[in-house]
């Protein structure tokens, strides 16, 4: 079986992986970080979705040997010092989750989107988050959550 | 004085383990020595099974154990059907696992039992299997044919429901004008984003199970029935669960199974569905076909209303599976005054997954069914469809009103609704707007639709479901516990899957009790906690569990006058209530709730009788449904050379009665008009000539992304509902009801004048092009039925 080594949310793991695992798989049964859920076999639903090595990848559709040597990013890692990233504060403040289950993967998604444009239109941001389903909010709280988010994040680049 | 929390835009409590992921998905659930279950499923639609061979599958490494339905024949009962509408209605048995026969792509009829689930699907490889395949029932009027092959030995009828009132033939005969079209509500795929996942344990004697449900109560009653394990045993927990739609308001063959299995194996056992699985073997959602006959005076006055309806049942009668298209019944008269009314339903059996709950269940296909007849009746009489809704609604001063099919709506403001959506959209000027390009034949076209729903919500009061020979009571349950802190805990037997029961509950504990929002804790989803509840379903949470609390926390109040009288020495009758406080009335002289809770439980000095506790447990059964209501419009840009469609604006207006928090409500619109948008433009599940589910994935089965949808502009006018103190009607539901017909109308009403009378839904480009091509060659193939 292969050894791989991957950083998940700043810890270190050496695994022994069938070829085979899932990345997600790995995650969530091997590793215990089960805040990233599986919603579907296809790569449609993004509920999986993390950052690799700063980008963001669907972790059902990445094999575990495809991320050695890999820095991974969860839902788990994103908080600071116990005070939540303002992607998942905007998510609350703007109701954009109802049952939860695609919101790691969007909040993700969300993130990512903003480092190709940290300042998104109503439909950039439509467009951008294509990949990530979600049944529950109708999009529209996860739109403005998106903006909202977008600008607290340009503040904090800007603030010194 | 403390801040009203009712009515407040609460961000809600629920969302920060959400955000952080650290959730307690059932598949996220680990036990020691946990194994994992896959299932083998049927590939044929109709199929004797000829012979079965487990062995090799359990001689693989990391396998268990391994078995066939034969197998597990003995002990594994029937799946329950609670809702038998008919005296004569015909119940096939139903086994969990398929013993002799399979009668749908996707029915279990082996399993695995492995250490990880890898191993266990490679084990499903090894399992020898064959089939004699069986003809597929696909058709509903074809099954109906005496020659049709059977689904089941008994025949393909389940049941056949007739509802009259008022005379039906009078109110036809002459009819200046009658509009007769047939719809067909496609079959959906409710698509919860959390796929189900069981997990099942046993100390040898009780047993757990938690399930990704959102009927724990009602599971743990119907699996002691169907296992025979003793009620007391048996926990059910319902952990964090990622929607439900109705798609987790199930008793599921994967819940039995696994509670089996785990009683056979004495391990711990767990199932985590993938998505192509759920897509063939959670219950699907709608799929009637009907036929709908409206006739009117000559000025639009409605004389009566002729519905049938033919209902798919799948291959079995689940729990509620009979029951659903039934409950439209009260409801194709809708908000509209008539002479007379007629409504014939019948269940067929097909070789598909069976029906059953889907958002709304049975009233959304009732709203579509009357709304777009509506539409066609004021374009036969070439009448503005929402004057001809105004020449025949219940006036707002008519309330409460009786209708038609014997429904008493107690308040409602059809009026007001109406005004504020049109206002707000602009109807005046997109009118001119869509006059001004069918003028200049634009190549596309503007379409105005218009969808004025009611619905019957708050299922419902128990002597109602008696009468409907349902299973099982309405009423819900609530317990409130003073700590001796000062801290409160809100025990509900409803369980939430996304609502934000936590957060509204709090609201009105807040609010009742006169403690902190903060203050205030809900414990809900597991039968060992909340020991008493009628869950989630039917927007009952907070018309009945949100009432129930309240009650709740007035009984406890109650309580906590009596301690605070004899702690103030006074009489009680003395004592106001204010902002968490007893006060002696004119004096300074006051105790705080959250102080009488320390007293009660230090007990040290209690009235005469009184026991040391400040708490209560209550139940609610409303004593008549509620009826929410509102107005939805869209206007629809459809490109009449390519046959797409883009929504230009959408409004609702909806009348939800009292609001709890608005901020939710809003939600819950917003997710509930996605829904229904999804069933007019994007949704189908697809069975092929064979009966194979054709939609197994996300990638075939179009669930709309955030691209595909616009945003919603939404406002409420406030009609409190009467038949329960906090006034509130339920919102879960109102959304998908109202928005299908409203999209489809929008459609239509673009291209009438092209000679479009209908487009099936889901109104594709291609539909839509179809539809349009027909109606120039001046047939109307492809239009739909």
């Amino acid at each position: 079986m292969p050894r791989i080594t991957v950083t998940v949310d700043g810890v270190k793991y050496e695994e022994d992986v069938e070829p085979r695992l899932l990345l997600v798989h790995l995650l969530r049964e091997r590793l215990g970080r089960t805040g990233t859920p599986v919603g579907c076999d296809t790569s449609n639903c993004g509920a999986c979705t993390i950052m690799l090595d700063g980008k963001s990848a669907k972790s059902c559709s990445v094999l575990a040997v495809q991320a050695d040597g890999c820095d991974i990013l969860t839902i788990e890692g994103l908080s600071e010092g116990g005070r939540m990233h303002p992607m998942q504060r905007a998510f609350h403040e703007e109701h954009a989750l109802q049952c939860g289950y695609c919101t790691p993967g969007m909040v993700m998604a969300a993130i990512d989107l903003l480092r190709e444009d940290p300042d998104p239109s109503e439909e950039t941001i439509r467009h951008g988050l294509e990949g990530n389903l979600c049944r529950c909010t109708g999009y529209c709280n996860i739109v403005r959550a998106v903006r909202r988010g977008a600008q607290e994040m340009g503040q904090a680049v800007n603030t010194p | 004085m403390t801040i009203q929390e009712i009515g407040r835009p609460r961000k809600r409590k629920e969302d920060a383990k959400l955000l952080t992921g650290r959730t307690q998905w059932t598949d996220n659930l680990a036990r020691p020595g946990l194994l994992h279950v896959m299932f083998l499923r049927s590939p044929m639609a109709h199929a004797r099974i000829t012979r079965v061979d487990v062995s090799g599958a359990r001689d693989l490494p990391g396998v268990v154990a391994a078995f066939s339905g034969q197998d597990l024949a003995a002990e594994q009962g029937s799946l329950p059907c609670a809702w038998p509408v008919t005296e004569d209605i015909v119940i096939p048995d139903h086994p969990p696992m398929a013993v002799s026969e399979v009668r749908y792509v996707g029915e279990a009829v082996a399993c695995v039992i492995a250490t990880d689930r890898y191993r266990a699907a490679d084990a499903l490889e090894a399992i020898d299997i064959e089939y004699e395949q069986l003809p597929a029932v696909l058709d509903m009027n074809e099954a109906l044919a005496p020659d049709s092959p059977k689904v089941h030995e008994s025949g393909n009828q389940a049941y056949s429901v007739k509802i009259n009132s008022g005379d039906i033939e009078a109110a036809f005969r002459d009819a200046p004008v009658v509009v007769d079209r047939t719809y067909i509500q496609q079959r959906l795929i409710p698509s919860a984003m959390e796929p189900r996942a069981v997990l099942a344990d046993t100390d040898g004697e009780s047993f757990t199970l938690w399930s990704s449900t959102q009927i724990p109560h009602v599971l743990r009653v119907m699996l002691a029935v169907v296992t025979g394990i003793p009620e007391h045993r048996l926990r059910v927990i319902a952990p964090d669960v990622g929607g439900g739609f109705g798609s987790k308001l199930q008793v599921t063959a994967e819940e039995v199974l696994c509670l089996l299995l785990t009683r056979r194996l004495g391990r711990p056992v767990k199932w985590t569905e993938s998505r192509s699985e759920g897509n063939l073997t959670v219950h699907h959602g709608r799929d009637q076909i009907q036929h709908v006959r409206l006739a009117a005076d000559a000025d639009g006055r409605i004389r009566g209303l002729r519905v049938s309806l033919l209902a798919d049942m799948g291959a079995y009668l689940m729990l509620l599976t009979p029951g659903v298209p039934t409950l439209g019944g009260p409801m194709f008269n809708a908000i509209y005054k008539m002479d007379a009314y007629e409504f014939a339903c019948t269940g067929v059996f097909t070789t598909k997954m069976p029906t059953d709950a889907y958002r709304g269940a049975g009233r959304p296909e009732a709203t579509f069914g009357i709304e777009r007849t509506i539409d066609e009746l004021a374009a036969e009489l070439g009448m503005d469809p929402v004057e001809l809704r105004k020449r025949n609604w219940i006036r707002h001063e008519e309330f409460p009103y009786t209708t038609v099919s014997g429904l008493t709506y107690d308040s409602g403001n059809y009026e007001a609704a109406t005004e504020r959506a049109m206002s707000l959209f602009g109807y005046d000027k997109l009118r001119a707007e869509q006059v001004d390009r069918r003028d200049r034949g634009d190549p596309v076209q503007l379409g105005i639709g218009v969808s004025t729903y009611t619905e019957m919500c708050g299922l419902a009061p128990s002597r109602w479901l008696g009468e409907a020979n349902f299973g099982a009571g309405g009423w819900e349950h609530a317990s409130v516990r003073m700590l001796p802190t000062g801290k409160v805990e809100v025990i509900t037997g409803s369980s939430p899957h996304g609502q934000g029961h936590v957060t509204s509950w709090s609201q009105i504990a807040a609010d009742a009790l006169g403690v902190p929002f903060d203050d205030i804790t809900v414990l809900h989803g597991d039968t060992a906690v909340a020991h008493k509840g009628m869950d989630t379903y039917g927007s009952r949470s907070l018309v009945i569990g949100g009432m129930a609390v309240l009650k709740a926390c007035d009984k406890v109040k109650e309580k906590a006058r009596k301690l605070a009288a004899h702690a103030l020495e006074c009489s009680p009758d003395d004592l106001e209530f204010e902002a968490g406080a007893f006060k002696v009335r004119g004096t300074d002289s006051q105790k705080t709730i959250q102080e009488l809770a320390f007293a009660a439980f230090t007990a040290h000095d209690l009235p005469e009788g009184m026991e040391p506790r400040l708490d209560s447990d209550v139940t609610f059964d409303p004593e008549n449904y509620s009826f929410p209501h509102g107005t939805h419009l869209c206007a629809m840009e459809v490109d009449t050379e390519t046959g797409m469609v883009k929504i230009r604006s959408y409004v609702a207006v909806d009348d939800i009665g009292k609001v709890i928090n608005p901020l939710i409500v809003e939600g819950q619109l917003h997710g509930g008009i996605a829904q229904g948008i999804a069933q007019a433009l994007y949704e189908e599940a697809v069975y092929d000539a064979d009966g194979n589910l054709l939609t197994t994935t996300m990638a075939d089965y179009l669930l709309p992304s955030a691209a595909d949808l616009p945003s919603f502009v939404l406002d409420r006018t406030e009609s409190p509902a009467t038949s329960n103190p906090l006034g509130v009607k339920g919102v879960g539901e109102a959304g998908t009801i109202a928005s299908t017909p409203a999209v489809v109308n929008a459609i239509v009403d673009a291209l009438r004048p092209l000679g479009v009378r209908d487009v099936q839904m889901p109104c594709s480009p291609e539909r839509v092009w179809r539809a349009l091509q027909a109606a120039r060659q001046g047939t109307r193939e492809g239009a739909g039925r």
